[in-house]
């Protein structure tokens, strides 16, 4: 399984604000998604409102994950009357098992891959390599981060942290092409390498945005004809989809084709709507001669089994709570150490990899709630923030991660709010502490190790020396029941 | 340029719509047909007694007959959103036997009253009788702007505020939990117009996040003020001489860096700029 590093998010972020070309990279790209977006918000698609659409994908999502083992069984028939296989993996180390496994009964070389998150949550990549395999990312933004050697940045826009120039260099050095500031040309270059690997790939691996039950197919939603290319071209197909990509009905597909294009890149419809229906049949022309699904669980489980969590299972893998997002328009996707990145990927990543780990995650957000009201399938995520945080003050052993300071901090602010005479006595205690540190009415520097970093950049108000209590007892109490004053 | 933001809402959320039997009545002819305990909430008791001092000065010329329990002390927010259920729990039971008796609540601040009316209940879900307690009190729950404008029909509140700490361009920041957790949006701005000789000028991204998040300002600081830059620079560039916020955290960290920056413009709670001179 990818590494997660989430644990070091504290150092990440700050490393990520420091980064001044990675910051404008941030603020330019982020506001082109969230205009782009709000551009193509109508709020009459054929008689159904945004809302009323976006609370209907929420709604069919739900009850397919509510009925999960249901819909499991008919994918695995439908996938094998079509001609396919149907694997199901506990986790990455099963999953990249059985992918490798197909590789070698093909006899395959050069693997070509169109984006799939579930890939990167595997690593197969590595696991191919190590197997002498070549695997070619054809998603140009994944293409970009494989000669990196980087992690997605976004779940859409996996290099929008690249500039043209570092773009230019991982070029000169991969593909031995001539520096150019042109982006027209960068595509070019990458077109070209790509081509090949295109003509001589045994295997294709895809992900899937959608899983349609009733007919057994895989939807993949590209822009740039990749995903159909990896799809078509080999003789091998392998799709990787996580378990929660199933959606009942061919029909549902209206609904989330028109959602998730413009929820992710603001576009009406994507360029490339690919529907992989199985292995080539004896009437087609062209088409891969084998079809896989391989449906990976690798933690999904963790979050079904939680009533609450559950429904970040809903996540069609937009972007959308990412691009607004006033944390990671800051700190970008690196640092959230892992796959996914921004709310949903601080809902996710500490119940799929490690509670105790990714702790910080959940705390990373200002519960703003922007995210909840962007996200198409209406995932309450400020909630599950929360849930996740109750989880890792008071859960069980293996969940717990709060400080033994913070215990302390709550315990002794329990204590002070369990009735007015503990609170004035803890205040006027406050007011003692703080004195030597106030001037003119502010504190400059606070020392504690918990909140001593609020004063890094603002000021924080000394305790007023009379508390609104105290002045509500020497001056308003008195008015309390009287007719108010009339106006002059 | 402005960015435009997420218009959708999940109705599931409490709608800030006007109480059944609110009429609009001005300050000119008060009865003092409403009667309402203030909640101060915690920043405001110990850090901001003047914003309280400043609500229930314009609570009073709105003709409200305002109280103060003089038990409560805090609504638990701050556990509950670091995850201590069980503390806050025990704060939030407190909260409920002092306000149950009470006809209504009134709060200066958006996040202590979507706490209240929000997360209570959910607080609560495995415990429904507490629950069931925590909905009712809910619902007679206002936040402070709200309730003058929806329940008491005093959208000019500010006509009498005699003169306006502050004169000329106030812009105004929606506070997170206010604007998405109550939706509450109009009723300030309804307020800060009514005042003479102050006009709202509008800054970019109003409804953004200001970066406070309560205990997030506190565990990532760096981060809570890449954040505030972008609101700050909104403010310079608004033109206003005061940013107004219904809510006392995200103006302890608002002032708390102006302060710092030697900025002009001045933060403060609309309360204050309501109640006018003498405060
Ligand atoms: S949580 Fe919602 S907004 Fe975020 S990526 Fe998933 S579907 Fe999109």
């Amino acid at each position: 399984m990818a590494e997660v590093k989430s644990a070091e998010f504290k150092s990440a972020s700050g490393q990520a604000l420091r980064d001044a070309k990675l910051q404008r990279s941030l603020e330019h790209v982020m506001e082109h998604f969230v205009d782009a977006r709000a551009s193509v918000i109508e709020n009459d698609f054929g008689g159904e409102s945004w809302d009323a659409m976006r609370e209907r994908a929420a709604a069919i999502k739900q009850s397919t994950l509510d009925h999960l083992d249901y819909y499991l069984d008919l994918v695995d028939k439908n996938v094998r009357r079509n001609g396919g296989h149907v694997h199901f993996a506990d986790d990455a180390a099963q999953a990249n098992a059985i992918v490798l496994d197909i590789a070698r009964r093909n006899g395959v070389k050069t693997v070509i891959k169109s984006k799939s998150m579930v890939s990167e949550e595997m690593g197969v990549n590595h696991v191919l390599e190590r197997a002498g395999i070549e695997p070619v990312e054809t998603d140009l933004g994944e293409y970009i981060i494989q000669l990196a050697g980087e992690t997605p940045f976004h779940i859409i826009a996996p290099a929008m942290h690249k500039t043209r120039d570092e773009v230019s260099d991982l070029f000169r050095q991969w593909l031995k092409t001539a520096p150019t500031q042109d982006i027209k040309r960068l595509c070019e270059y990458a077109r070209d390498a790509l081509r090949e690997k295109f003509a001589a790939a045994d295997m294709g691996i895809s992900g899937a945005n959608f899983v349609v039950a009733e007919t057994g197919s895989v939807c993949l939603v590209t822009n740039e004809g990749n995903g159909r290319m990896t799809t078509s071209a080999p003789r091998v197909h392998v799709a990787l989809a996580g378990m929660e990509k199933i959606i009942p009905a061919w029909e549902d597909l209206a609904l989330y084709l028109r959602l998730l294009p413009r929820s992710a890149t603001g576009q009406r419809i994507t360029s490339y709507n690919t529907f992989v229906g199985g292995p080539r049949a004896a009437s087609d022309e062209d088409g891969p001669e084998e079809f896989h699904l391989v449906i990976v669980d690798n933690g999904r489980l963790n979050l079904l089994r939680d009533e609450v969590l559950r429904e970040a299972l809903r996540c069609i893998r937009c972007g959308a709570c990412l691009n607004h997002c006033p944390v990671y328009r800051k700190v970008g996707g690196h640092a959230y150490g892992w796959v996914y990145s921004g709310p949903i990927g601080a809902i996710v990543t500490p119940p799929m990899t490690n509670m105790k780990a990714a702790k910080d995650l959940p705390y990373a957000s200002t519960l703003c709630g922007t995210c909840r009201d962007v996200c198409p399938v209406k995932i309450d995520i400020p909630r599950l923030l929360l849930h996740l945080r109750h989880k890792i003050a008071e859960g069980s052993e293996d969940e717990r991660g709060a400080t033994w300071m913070e215990r302390l901090f709550v315990e002794r602010w329990g204590k002070a709010m369990r009735d007015r005479k503990s609170l004035e006595g803890q205040a006027r205690l406050g007011r003692l502490l703080t004195k030597p540190l106030t001037r003119g009415g502010k504190i400059r520097k606070l020392p504690a190790p918990m909140v001593g970093g609020w004063t890094a950049s603002r000021d924080f108000p000394a305790p007023a020396p009379r508390s609104f209590a105290q002045i509500w007892r020497d001056e308003l109490a008195a008015d309390v029941g009287r007719a108010p004053e009339p106006q002059e | 340029m402005a960015r435009r933001r997420g218009s959708s809402s999940n109705s599931r959320r409490y709608s800030g719509r006007p109480q059944a039997g609110a009429r609009r009545r001005g300050p000119q002819t008060p009865k003092p047909k409403f009667r309402a305990a203030f909640c101060a909430t915690c920043l405001v008791d110990q850090f901001y007694p003047e914003v309280g001092a400043a609500a229930v000065k314009t609570l009073r010329r709105a003709g409200v007959d305002v109280s103060f329990p003089e038990e409560q002390t805090c609504c638990g927010q701050i556990a509950f959103n670091g995850g201590f259920r069980s503390h806050a729990a025990e704060v939030a039971r407190r909260f409920l036997d002092v306000f149950e008796s009470e006809e209504q609540v009134v709060v200066p601040s958006g996040s202590c009253a979507s706490m209240i009316k929000v997360y209570y209940p959910e607080l609560f879900e495995d415990d429904p009788e507490t629950q069931g307690r925590a909905r009712a009190v809910g619902e007679k729950t206002r936040e402070f702007s709200d309730y003058l404008v929806n329940v008491v029909g005093a959208a000019d509140a500010g006509s009498a505020a005699g003169s306006a700490p502050h004169q000329g361009l106030v812009t105004y920041h929606d506070a997170c939990h206010l604007l998405r957790e109550l939706r509450i949006s109009d009723a300030p701005r309804a307020l800060i117009g009514s005042i003479p000789g102050v006009e709202l000028q509008e800054m970019a991204d109003a409804d953004a996040c200001c970066g406070f998040g309560g205990l997030f300002s506190v565990k990532f600081p760096e981060i809570s003020t890449a954040i505030l830059d972008e609101k700050l620079k909104n403010i310079a560039e608004s033109g206003a001489s005061a940013v107004v916020a219904n809510d006392c955290g995200c103006l302890m960290h608002i002032r708390g860096a102006m302060e710092r920056r030697g900025m002009e413009a001045r933060a403060m709670h609309l309360a204050e700029l309501l109640a006018g001179d003498g405060v």
